[in-house]
Formats: C-alpha cells, structure tokens, sequence
C-alpha cells in the first residue's frame, strides 16, 4: 500500500501547479505498478525531456500538438490534457540526444528534424535541465556521490553508477525521469532499497581478462546468463580503470539487464565476497574460461561476412578523453581509406577538452569525424551506403545490426583504426 | 473466434494487478526477456533483435506472456510509442516486475499481471485464447491453440 507524505499530497491535489499534479499523478500510477510503499527524494535526475524522434515528432505535428510543452505533457507526462511545463523541481540532467551542432550535416540529419532537435534543446535549458547530451554524464559534469538517490535513464549509465560509484538507480524510462524532474520524488524500489543490491550470481573469471576488449566480452556473456540479476564477480582479471567497466556495465545492460554488478575488491559495495552477498549466497555460480571468451566474441561477430569496411564508428558509450587520444594517436599522420568513413562519438564536455589538447584537429586531419550529442545506433545514423560496419563496442554491436541491418565487426579500439586506415576488417579473436 | 458465446475456462492463474482492465486475445509467449529500445519496432509492433526466440515476430493486439524487460531504458518510450502508433499488446503477463516493464505497462495503459500462482510460462503457448483481467490480477486460459496442420 503506497503512503505519501504531505508534500507528495501536496503535489498529487495541484498545490504546486499543473504539471507537477500531472507528473506526480504519474509517478502514483508507476509506484503502484512496481507495489511500492513510499518514494524516496532524488535530487538528481537524469532524461531525456521533451526530445522527439522523427515518428514521435510527425504524430504529434499531425495532431496540432507539435511544441514542445505538448509532447511533454503528452508522452513525458502520459498527460491526456496539455500543461505548461515548468523548471525542474531538482538538479537535472539532459542524456543523449539530437545531433551535433557542429556536425549535424555529416551525421545526415534533415535541416527540419534539426530545427525541432534545437527548439526542445532550448525547451529543455530554459527549465533549468543542464544540456550534457551524453550516455556518459558521470564523464560531463554530473558525477554522483555513494549511497545518493538518483532517478537515471541510460542503462550504461545507470550500471556505473550504481556499481562504480554505490550511487542508487534503477533504470528509470523518459517518463518516469522527466516526471522526477517536476518532484524530486521517485518510487523505493529495487536498487533504492538495501535488500535489491544484494549479490545474486557468482561468476568465477578463468580466462584472461585486461584489455578494454576483454572486458567488453566478459560483460557481454555476464549480461546474457544473468540478465537482469546481481552478478558478483571474482577470479582472475586484471585491475579495471573507467574505461574497461564503461565498457563492461554497457555490454552486460545490452545482452541482459543488468543494472548492478559487484566486481570484489574494486567495487564500493564488495569489499569481500561477504560483503557483496549481504550474508546471503548465489542462487547460481558458474565460471567464465577460453570457450566462454570465444563464444562471447563469435557472437558480436555473427552478424558479419564482408572485410570490407565501409564505416568504423568508435564512442559507445560516449568516448572519455583518453579513448579520444589513443584514437588521435593511432592516426596521427595517417589518412584513413577513401573506401572508409570514420565517426568517433563523444559527449560535448569532453570534446572541448579534447579540442584543446589536440586530438580534435589530428583525428579530422586523418579523415575522421568527431562529433557528440548521439552515436549511430541512437540517431539510426550511418555514412550514406553503409553496408558493413566496424566496432570497439559490445554494446553498439549488439544493437547496430538490429536497429539499421547493417553487417558488424566487433574488435580493438586498433583493429577498428587500422579497418578505416586499410578499409578492410582484419581483427580476430585475440 | 467464438463471438457471443462466453467460453469455459480451462485454466485460470492468480496473480496480483500491475495495470488495471480486462482484456483477452491471442497469446504470445516466450521464455526470454522481452527488448525494447534497439531491439523492437514499435512502429509495427515487430521484435527486431536478432538472437531473439520472437524476431521477426508482431506483438500488435496480442497478449503477451513473458519472463521480463531487458535491455535500454527506453523500453518503456517504445512501447508508449507502440501505443500511438496502434501496435501494442492488448495486455501483458509476466513473471519478473522491474521497472523497465512496470513503467512500459503504466504507459500503454493495457491489463498486466505478475506475480502469479504457477508459472505461465509453462502452462500457456502461443496462439492460446486468453482473458487476463488487470484488476483482479487474473489470467485465464479460454481455448487451446489447435494443433498444427
């Protein structure tokens, strides 16, 4: 049975307006779905409000209703009556989303669907929403401290956060952040509460596991055995930095669901095995060897045939900056094949320090495009006549295929660079 | 299929409400996680991820009995989209509630249940006529799939 308090009865009878009635109405509906009892007040929120894809924004324009304020009520809000949308309530943050302002052209976006992209950019900025447009904010100016009440979309992001930094989310959808946005407020569920962390498979690594690769295969197969479980993972890997569990927590979230991992001895809440079980054991345990690793990779790569590579695509989730200089590095007085395009995805933040240092200038230089705000997978964006593609990420090999039926490579960070040096795929499985 | 009659009920389960309503039609059942973002065309109502069981498959007016959401926290904007565009389920039947599916369910505004008495992933198969009853947090079996051929 779900209890409010006052303030939350205060929001749900309109004594803060419209629009916050509309979203705590909301709210109600979803806590009363998952059985919740009470919400919890976040004072962190990160969505995506008000952004429209071609379909979302043709249906509404259809219907009188393409503005801005009305997809808002409409879909953010599941609203059937048009509110005016007013400043955040709590700190906010905008995710991924529309193009590069530079680079919107090269990216293939029609000048219309730009115009919206920037007019809801402005929608957003005007009620207070911080525009980071990343899957990466943790890189870009929103990094949340342990034990904090975040209400995140993002489910590369929500996985860091909660495993890397013993932040609280679970992952949250673009109604359910915005309606958090307008109240502070989001249902005590799951991983909010201290008895939905606990640790619920255990994973034994055997096989070799330290490059940014090797981690991408290991969260692949952890992703599709657990799915959206609590994996508590021990054995014999390497020490990981940001990069490698980037990577990891994105491919686990892709093949399953997993929204929070223990990695012991380097994760906040896994101190010990002990610990991460909460003095509870696995329901399952089961151990990632050689054939494990090589099955993982056979399967990001099932979907391809063809060496030749038309597009290499790097930046999944958004690239931190020194991915930006081991790329500027690989390239750096070369010139990638004229069979072959190059894009590299990152957040705006981050290629502002990269303009500075340099790699900007060495990756264009060679050909390459650095760009930010979205990736190919999320704009549905690839090089006109893009047949085959080549990726450093487990992720966006999952979902590239799916979502635009091109051919995909999954390797290195360096089989992809010398892919768009040679225009041909020559990684295999190391 | 059988329009008027009231059918018997061959099998029913007892689970507890996540979205209101009543609804029946044909089942489509599948043991795995169900995709939203990057793996579905809510447009048609279509599975698209390619090592799903479902590829290939429409879920438009049918109901859906499945383990889970997966995936990209934009299960529940697809399936919302599903929703104007006129190709989501007409109810949903599922074993593990997390936020992904909740959140979707509340959204398309269709009768879901969870939490129910034996597992209806073994006791329903695709083409099976069901009524599931969001409210009482009800799923009932009315007619078994003929058998092929």
């Amino acid at each position: 049975m779900l209890r409010l308090t006052d303030d939350e009865k205060a929001l749900l009878d309109g004594r803060q307006g419209k629009a916050r009635q509309k979203a705590m109405e909301l709210l109600v509906r979803y806590a009363e779905a998952l059985g919740a009892e009470r919400f919890v007040d976040t004072h962190n929120v990160a969505g995506v409000p008000g952004s429209a894809n071609a379909f979302l924004q043709s249906y509404y324009e259809a219907r009188g209703a393409g503005a801005p304020d009305a997809i808002f009520s409409f879909f953010d809000l599941d609203s059937d009556e048009l509110v005016e949308a007013p400043r955040a309530a709590v700190s906010s943050c905008h995710l991924q989303g529309g193009a590069d302002p530079e680079h919107w052209q090269t990216l293939g976006v029609a000048p219309e669907l730009f115009a919206g992209h920037q007019a809801r950019e402005a929608f957003a900025a005007r009620r207070g929403v911080q525009i980071l447009k990343t899957c990466t904010p943790y890189l870009a100016g929103n990094l949340p401290v342990r034990g904090e009440h975040l209400a995140w979309m993002e489910s590369s992001a929500v996985v860091y956060a909660n495993s890397v930094i013993g932040a609280r989310t679970n992952t949250e959808g673009r109604e359910s952040t915005s309606a958090a946005m307008l109240t502070g407020k989001i249902p005590d569920f799951g991983l909010h509460r201290d008895e939905g962390r606990v640790g619920t498979h255990h994973v034994v690594v055997e096989a070799h596991v330290e490059s940014v690769l090797d981690w991408g295969l290991l969260g692949y197969f952890i992703g599709d055995r657990v799915q959206e479980h609590v994996p508590v993972v021990v054995g014999r890997h390497g020490r990981p930095d940001l990069v490698r569990l980037k990577h990891f927590g994105a491919a686990a979230s892709s093949s399953g669901g997993v929204e929070l991992y223990h990695l012991v001895g380097v994760t906040p809440e896994a101190e010990s095995v002990e610990m991460a079980y909460r003095g509870q054991g696995p329901r399952q345990t089961f151990a990632y060897g050689p054939a494990e690793r090589r099955a993982a990779y056979e399967r990001l790569n099932s979907s391809a045939t063809d060496p030749n590579v038309d597009y290499v695509m790097l930046g999944c989730p958004h690239a931190a900056l020194e991915q930006l200089a081991e790329a500027a590095t690989l390239l750096d007085g070369k010139r990638i094949s004229d069979n072959c395009r190059l894009w590299i995805f990152t957040s705006r933040a981050v290629r502002s320090d990269a303009d500075r240092a340099g790699y900007t200038r060495v990756i264009g230089a060679a050909g390459g495009v650095v760009q930010t705000d979205t990736c190919s997978a999320f704009a549905r964006a690839v090089p006109p006549g893009t047949r085959v593609v080549a990726l450093d990420s487990a992720k966006q090999a999952h979902y590239l295929p799916a979502i635009l039926g091109v051919q995909a490579w999954f390797g290195s960070t360096r089989d992809c660079i010398e892919a768009a040096l040679t225009g041909r795929w020559s990684g295999s499985c190391p | 299929m059988s329009a008027g009659q009231p059918l018997a009920v061959l099998l029913l389960l007892r689970g507890r409400r996540v979205v209101g309503g009543c609804a029946e039609g044909e089942a489509l059942v599948t043991r795995q996680a169900v995709p939203g973002w990057g793996g579905v065309d809510p447009v048609r109502g279509v599975i698209t991820e390619r090592h799903h069981e479902l590829c290939g498959q429409s879920f438009k007016g049918k109901v859906l009995v499945f383990r889970g959401a997966k995936g990209s926290s934009g299960w529940s904007a697809m399936y919302h989209t599903a929703r104007l565009a006129q190709s989501a389920p007409l109810a949903l039947v599922f074993n593990e509630l997390t936020t992904k599916v909740a959140l979707g369910a509340v959204v398309m505004r269709i009768p879901s249940v969870t939490g129910l008495d034996r597992d209806p992933l073994d006791l329903i198969q695709s083409g099976d006529w069901v009524r599931v009853d969001g409210d009482r947090g009800s799923v009932e079996v009315l007619e078994r799939r003929r058998a092929p051929g």
